[in-house]
């Protein structure tokens, strides 16, 4: 009895047991099916995806940054280029105790407190896992010395690097600018364009000046070499690569000779000075004093260089002839006389009795002639040779504000001319309309008096003025006044030719064109107010002088450049072309404070167009015109204005 | 005695299906071992050795009679509580967890020698008490198998605990633990899960939040997971090829000639490889069951069963983790990964089973 329950009992077990183990045969399944289908989710259906993050993994792109195009000026002078040089480079995350290490470093190679600066600058703006230069073109010796001891310095490299180099310096550091050490807006700028990457891996980009202007020519196509990298980022092979393609030459139509004559004439003036071919518009000097050292700003200027520059009275980073911003003085006459001849407001043989002041009908007021007790009578002709202002007065109030801006305007005057350069200002053409806009008044016709001889509201730029003389030089065919000449496919070795682009043709009379210009002859020649600079000259040239107050001069008192301030002294300009008959050089000299144009400007100019016309390379001795003391004044020529 | 008899005496207690699923594994890992260590011979050499070693122990082991078998359980369990209580006390500490006990001549991690201990005592004392069995006996198999997984788990070595938390609950449940409580314990752990999530080492806790998402952490915890991920996704339908893995070769996968070898075999070998390894894991588990049904006795019926299920799971669980859907636990992947010790006790497991299978038929003729 009992061993048949134990049998039953046995039974039910084997039962029992048989039912888990199947329970247990189908668990086993599950856990199969599951890696089962996990697999096929990984493997097939999102295959790509790993596939892609396998090979991203896999191959790091190295760009390869091109070598930047160089500028040349238009006789193939180098102005701009890359040497190959070495840096010392450090990597901050890698380095334990950095002062330690530049300590250290210190005795093997050069550092001075210029790099020290300059290298916690850089270490404040970068970011952890950056290498940052502590010290560019290391001498031969510097290389030789640091690798015997490069063990004992992990995270310190020595790099083998392109640098950008100015050979005439200050010379041209207005012209070409500079380039500097991409910053976040230099980032953010190239994102909107969407050439972000093409910047992969490249650490300058032009800041300022033609390098800022030209900078998609200059910078080149990055090249890329795809390389296989292991865990921990070493390369193992490379897989693809494709060449970077240098920038583009710049060939500038500036003569690089001109430019340097014309910088050594200022001698201690600031100022400014343009060059342009009328027939053209292509500048040949561009001139702004003082200049600086553009090599300064490559590798990231310190805070004291910067300081100092900022902060300079001369203020040499202000580009002069692009942005500086005068009165014309009487450098207008010629284009006002112009437009008096246009409206028919003067016939050229009308002459106008100058006691030496103006006074608007109605009022008492005495608008001065620089000359005390006035030229007598004046005719147009004369009212330029001699720079009558009276003559100015009254035909500004009867051409009147309206005809003035019209006029003036399509000689580009108050606009930018569009040169191929950031930054342009575009002067003040008043006009009854801006007038209201910035003052909310009316348009006196006492303004109008002032700017019928430069003065009131009305601003020029160097470079505009040098546009204007151009245009009128050219007969009133204007082009707009462009730096590069070609450019230097680095590809094909092709040059292409910027096209000129002509502004205006005004369509002047050429019977008034003619007066005027016979006019400005006569400025240059014996009783001119430019006679002396232009004596001996054997080419004609056409002139004009203008004074640009700096402070004003109370009703009744007389301008004394000895009893005021050098810096409050009137600012200097001359105006000028030749040869007369073909214009093949337009010339606009701004001397600051150099008082009379016929004195300091003229002298400027004049050494530039001996050197162009007639390749004349002016001796050390008078490269610079001597600074003019205000006794100076009393100088054959007549000192006008 | 002919060549033939002595054959025959040497192979009378291995199991020839068994054998030969274990061979084919064994030849994956060699293969891959190859391609994982970068085409180092010695590496595979010493795999090799591990291999001929564990053969040895698995045919001694395969020819003990089951009464042998029986009467090992009490003095391996009570000398692996001793050595797991050995490590509390005098442990090496290795990564932050205390899991190896210096011998003298050697450094031993009495963890890897319970994973057969506790199933064997616990199915020596379900046979002890087969008569009549009651809640009290599930009871107190329950806490044989609590105390060295309590004392594997405070290590801390999460994973080991509870793969041998595992293979116990498999002879509870080969053994008849009521569906009642099988139910209750699963709401308990449900609910106590919050509990032990408190209880939890950081890095614990980690592994298990990389597992939701591995991505919050690629270059950290997470890199394992999602280089593993990576491996295995871009091996495709059919595999980058024997030598060709890119994750493998360029350095990117951790541990690959261990816990992570599966990822490079599934890299270089793809879905079709993955197919072909899950199919002899299946063989081997299938024969395992087999022997399990075979199985003459309460005790041997239990052994067998969790001997095979732990198998599975110790597969699942690695293959699990390298494609990301468990988290990181340090298990290798059985027969495949490197290592001397874990091919031991595999080994060692597969031994009893063969036992049990040829010792039966003796019985039986």
């Amino acid at each position: 009895m009992s061993k048949r329950v134990e049998l039953k009992n046995h039974q039910q077990e084997i039962f029992n047991f048989r039912l888990r183990l199947f329970i247990s045969i189908g668990f086993a399944l599950l856990l199969l099916c599951t890696l089962l289908a996990r697999f096929v989710y990984l493997q097939a259906v999102r295959h790509d995806y790993y596939q892609t993050l396998a090979e991203k993994n896999r191959i790091s792109v190295v760009p390869i940054v091109p070598n930047r195009g160089l500028i040349l000026d238009r006789n193939g002078v180098v102005l701009a280029h890359n040497f190959s040089g070495y840096t010392l480079e450090v990597t901050p995350s890698k380095v334990k105790n950095l002062q330690a290490t530049i300590d250290d470093l210190a005795t093997l190679v050069e550092i001075a407190p210029r790099d020290r600066k300059r290298f916690k600058k850089l270490l404040a703006e970068s970011h952890d896992f950056e290498t940052l230069m502590i010290r560019s073109r290391l001498s031969e010796k510097e290389v030789a010395s640091f690798a015997a001891q490069q063990y004992r310095f992990p995270g310190v490299e020595i790099k083998a690097r392109l640098f950008r180099e100015y050979p005439y310096s200050d010379k041209t550091a207005h012209l070409l600018g500079y380039i500097g050490r991409i910053n976040q807006t230099d980032v953010d700028r190239l994102e909107d364009n969407e050439s972000s990457a093409n910047y992969r891996g490249t650490d300058y980009i032009g800041k300022t000046g033609l390098e800022q202007y030209y900078e998609n020519e200059l910078h080149g196509t990055t090249g890329i070499e795809q390389v296989e990298v292991d865990s921990a980022g070493r390369a193992v092979r490379i897989i693809s690569r494709s060449p970077p393609v240098s920038g583009n030459t710049l060939v500038l139509s500036i003569d690089a000779k001109l430019q340097e004559i014309a910088e050594q004439a200022f001698g201690a003036y600031r100022g400014a000075l343009v060059a342009i071919d009328p027939s053209n518009g292509e500048i040949l000097a561009f001139v702004s004093r003082p200049g600086y050292d553009p090599s300064l700003f490559v590798d990231g200027i310190d805070a004291e260089s910067w300081k100092e520059l900022n902060d300079s009275p001369d203020h040499p980073l202000n580009n002069r002839a692009l942005r500086g911003q005068y009165p014309s003085g009487s450098t207008i006459k010629p284009f006002m006389a112009l437009a008096g001849l246009f409206y028919n407001i003067r016939s050229p043989e009308q002459t106008i009795s100058d006691p030496g002041y103006y006074t608007l009908s109605g009022s008492s007021h005495h608008y001065r002639d620089w000359k005390q007790g006035g030229h007598g009578s004046v005719d147009l002709f004369k009212s330029i040779v001699i720079s009558c202002d009276t003559y100015y007065y009254g035909l500004a109030v009867e051409m009147g504000i309206d005809n003035i801006f019209e006029f003036l305007s399509r000689f580009g005057f108050g606009k930018k001319t569009g040169i191929d350069l950031e930054g342009e200002t575009s002067g003040l053409l008043p006009s009854q309309e801006w007038k209201m806009k910035r003052f909310k008044q009316k348009w006196y016709a006492g303004d109008t008096v002032s700017v019928g001889i430069g003065q009131g509201y009305s601003l020029v730029t160097p470079l505009q003025l040098a546009s204007a003389t151009a245009t009128l030089a050219n007969g009133g065919i204007g082009f707009k006044p462009h730096l590069v000449r070609e450019i230097k496919n680095s590809r094909t070795n092709e040059l292409h030719k910027l096209e000129n682009n002509p502004l205006i043709d005004m369509k002047l009379d050429p019977a008034h064109l003619d007066l005027v210009k016979r006019a400005m002859q006569a400025v240059t020649q014996p009783g001119g107010t430019a006679a002396q600079a232009s004596a001996g000259a054997p080419y004609t040239i056409g002139g004009k002088t203008g004074t640009a107050q700096v402070v004003g001069i109370k009703q009744g008192e007389k301008y004394d450049a000895s009893k005021i301030d050098e810096r409050h002294r009137d600012h200097a300009w001359f105006i000028s072309f030749a040869p007369v008959d073909k214009p093949r050089i337009a010339v606009v000299v701004l001397a600051e404070n150099g008082g009379h144009g016929g004195g300091t400007a003229a002298p400027i100019a004049r050494k530039v167009m001996d050197y162009y016309l007639l390749g004349k390379v002016p001796k050390p001795a008078e490269a610079a015109i001597p600074a003019t003391t205000p006794a100076a004044s009393d100088a054959p020529d007549i000192e006008a204005d | 005695m002919t060549r033939r008899q002595l054959w025959q005496r040497i192979t009378q207690h291995l199991d020839l299906p068994l054998l030969a699923g274990m061979l084919m594994l064994m030849m994956v890992s060699l293969l891959t071992l190859y391609s994982a260590s970068e085409h180092n011979f010695e590496r595979v050499l010493a795999q090799g050795v591990n291999i001929l070693v564990a053969f040895f122990c698995l045919w001694v082991v395969a020819n003990l009679p089951l009464h042998y078998l029986m009467r090992t359980a009490v003095p391996i369990y009570v000398f692996g509580m001793a050595l797991l209580i050995g490590v509390a006390l005098f442990g090496e500490i290795s990564h932050g967890a205390r899991r190896w006990l210096n011998i003298g001549v050697a450094t031993i991690q009495p963890s890897e020698l319970m994973k057969i201990g506790v199933p064997l005592m616990m199915a020596w004392y379900f046979e002890k008490h087969e008569a009549a069995l009651t809640y009290k006996n599930y009871a107190i198999a329950a806490v044989l198998l609590l105390l060295p997984v309590g004392l594997i788990a405070r290590q801390p070595d999460l994973g080991t605990a509870l793969l041998i938390s595992a293979s116990g609950f498999y002879v509870l449940f080969l053994a008849g633990l009521s569906w009642r409580i099988i139910g209750g314990m699963a709401v308990a752990g449900i609910a106590s899960a919050p509990v032990l999530w408190s209880l939890m080492h950081d890095y614990q806790r980690h592994r298990i939040e990389m597992l939701f998402d591995p991505s919050q952490d690629a270059l950290g915890k997470g890199y394992h997971t999602i280089q593993g991920m990576i491996a295995v996704g871009s091996g495709g339908i059919f595999g980058k090829g024997y030598l060709n893995g890119t994750q493998t070769h360029l350095d990117f996968l951790p541990e690959r000639t261990t816990d992570f070898i599966f990822a490079v075999y599934s890299e270089e070998f793809g879905l079709i490889g993955n197919l072909i390894l899950l199919g002899m894991y299946f063989f081997v588990i299938g024969r395992g069951f087999i022997i399990t049904a075979n199985a003459s006795t309460y005790f041997t019926r239990l052994m067998a069963g969790s001997i095979t299920l732990t198998f599975a799971t110790y597969a699942f669980v690695n293959m699990g983790m390298v494609s990301g859907i468990l988290p990181i636990v340090g298990v290798p992947l059985p027969m495949v990964s490197y290592g001397g010790t874990s091919m031991l006790t595999l080994l060692l497991g597969f031994g009893m089973l063969m036992s049990i299978q040829t010792h039966k038929k003796l019985v039986k003729s």
